[in-house]
């Protein structure tokens, strides 16, 4: 399906709320979250959080990889000044995200403040679906299905939180690697599935390779530095190559 | 855990773990808003989002934490591969591509592990 899909008729708030909700529970990334966030329950319970603890983690800070990051560094009594440094570095990539989403939500007269919400909800599993769905969506809907969507997830990533915990340390070893392989390889797949822009599909070849270079080299901001690097070489070359089309030989 | 430990542990993730993560969300907030949705700048901003994802993938394939690195190299690669062949051959499916990557991954992991 290359060309845009027809965008159906506005429904009511809630009910594209609930589209949004089961469109997260419909999608594979409800598993996928399920797994990782299994996999984070049961880390919080080896370095002694509370349980309530690890479900008020995911709630505000939404974030896998910054939540693997606080839990092991504040567990093995990091200052927090480091910790605090390490959480925001992880989580620049949420700003360029974030600003590739919010114009899809927006008509005339939407306030800022309604973007807030969506912001909050902006992480990789659903940027990823709601950059593949929204276009099915009416626009008048799309603050609603979004704040679905996340409520969607964020649900899911709560009970695979608690129920982790609790099954904490009975993890076989080759069950707990399945649980860890599990965003690596949904995000390699459904990113590429996503790209149908050649741009897109340059920055994810060039960051697929410029990444591990730098971090193989010690650079320091290795992830800050593989946007900026990656995303400004795909975009370059995307568009020189449109110039040179559309100049007659 | 006392009520006062309890208390500063919940401090302590919203002054490390929430405010430094959410700070760029809300900076997105404020940086989008004169910015039209066709305008070239955001091109550019998701081509920045989308190398720093694959990146993320990246590392997490070849330099792992917890119980994927006691994984051998070869294997999380071959797995990785093996998914991405899947989702290419069966319509592009992610759910394929994750089935057959992670059945890849416990197969090797059961046969070559100890």
């Amino acid at each position: 399906m290359s060309t845009p899909l027809q965008s159906n008729p506005p429904q009511p708030a809630t009910r594209a709320f609930l589209s949004g909700i089961m469109a997260a529970w419909t999608s594979v990334f409800a598993l996928v979250l399920a797994g990782s966030y299994v996999g984070i329950g049961a880390l919080a319970h080896e370095f002694g959080f509370s349980v309530g603890w690890m479900v008020a983690s995911t709630l505000l800070v939404w974030a896998a990889p910054a939540q693997v990051i606080l839990v092991s560094t504040l567990g093995a009594g990091a200052a927090l000044i480091e910790v605090a440094l390490a959480i925001t570095l992880s989580a620049v990539r949420l700003l360029p995200m974030v600003m590739a989403l919010l114009p899809l939500l927006r008509t005339e007269r939407t306030r800022q403040r309604e973007l807030i919400l969506p912001a909050h909800f902006t992480a990789i599993s659903m940027w990823v679906e709601s950059l593949r769905l929204l276009p099915q969506v009416p626009r008048e809907n799309r603050i609603a299905w979004c704040n679905g969507i996340g409520a969607g997830f964020m649900g899911v990533a709560c009970a695979a939180s608690a129920a982790g915990y609790y099954l904490a340390g009975g993890l076989p070893l080759p069950l707990a690697a399945m649980l860890l392989f599990l965003t690596p390889m949904s995000f390699l797949v459904s990113v590429v599935r996503n790209s149908r822009l050649v741009v897109d599909r340059l920055a994810f070849g060039l960051g697929f390779v410029v990444g591990p270079l730098l971090t193989w080299g010690k650079v320091d901001l290795a992830l800050m530095w593989t946007g900026l690097i990656g995303g400004s070489a795909a975009y370059a070359a995307s568009r020189l190559y449109s110039a040179r089309k559309r100049r007659p030989p | 855990m006392s009520g006062w430990i309890d208390w500063h542990a919940y401090l302590v993730l919203i002054l490390v773990g929430f405010l430094p993560n959410e700070i760029w969300r809300m900076l997105g907030v404020v940086l989008v808003r004169g910015l039209d949705e066709g305008s070239e700048v955001l091109v550019w901003v998701r081509a920045v989002a989308t190398a720093v994802l694959a990146g993320v993938v990246a590392q997490l394939i070849f330099f792992p934490a917890g119980a994927l690195a006691v994984m051998p190299m070869g294997l999380r690669v071959g797995a990785a591969l093996c998914g991405f062949a899947a989702f290419l051959l069966v319509r592009r499916s992610v759910l394929a591509g994750v089935a057959v990557g992670e059945a890849v991954l416990l197969a090797g992991a059961v046969l070559l592990v100890p």
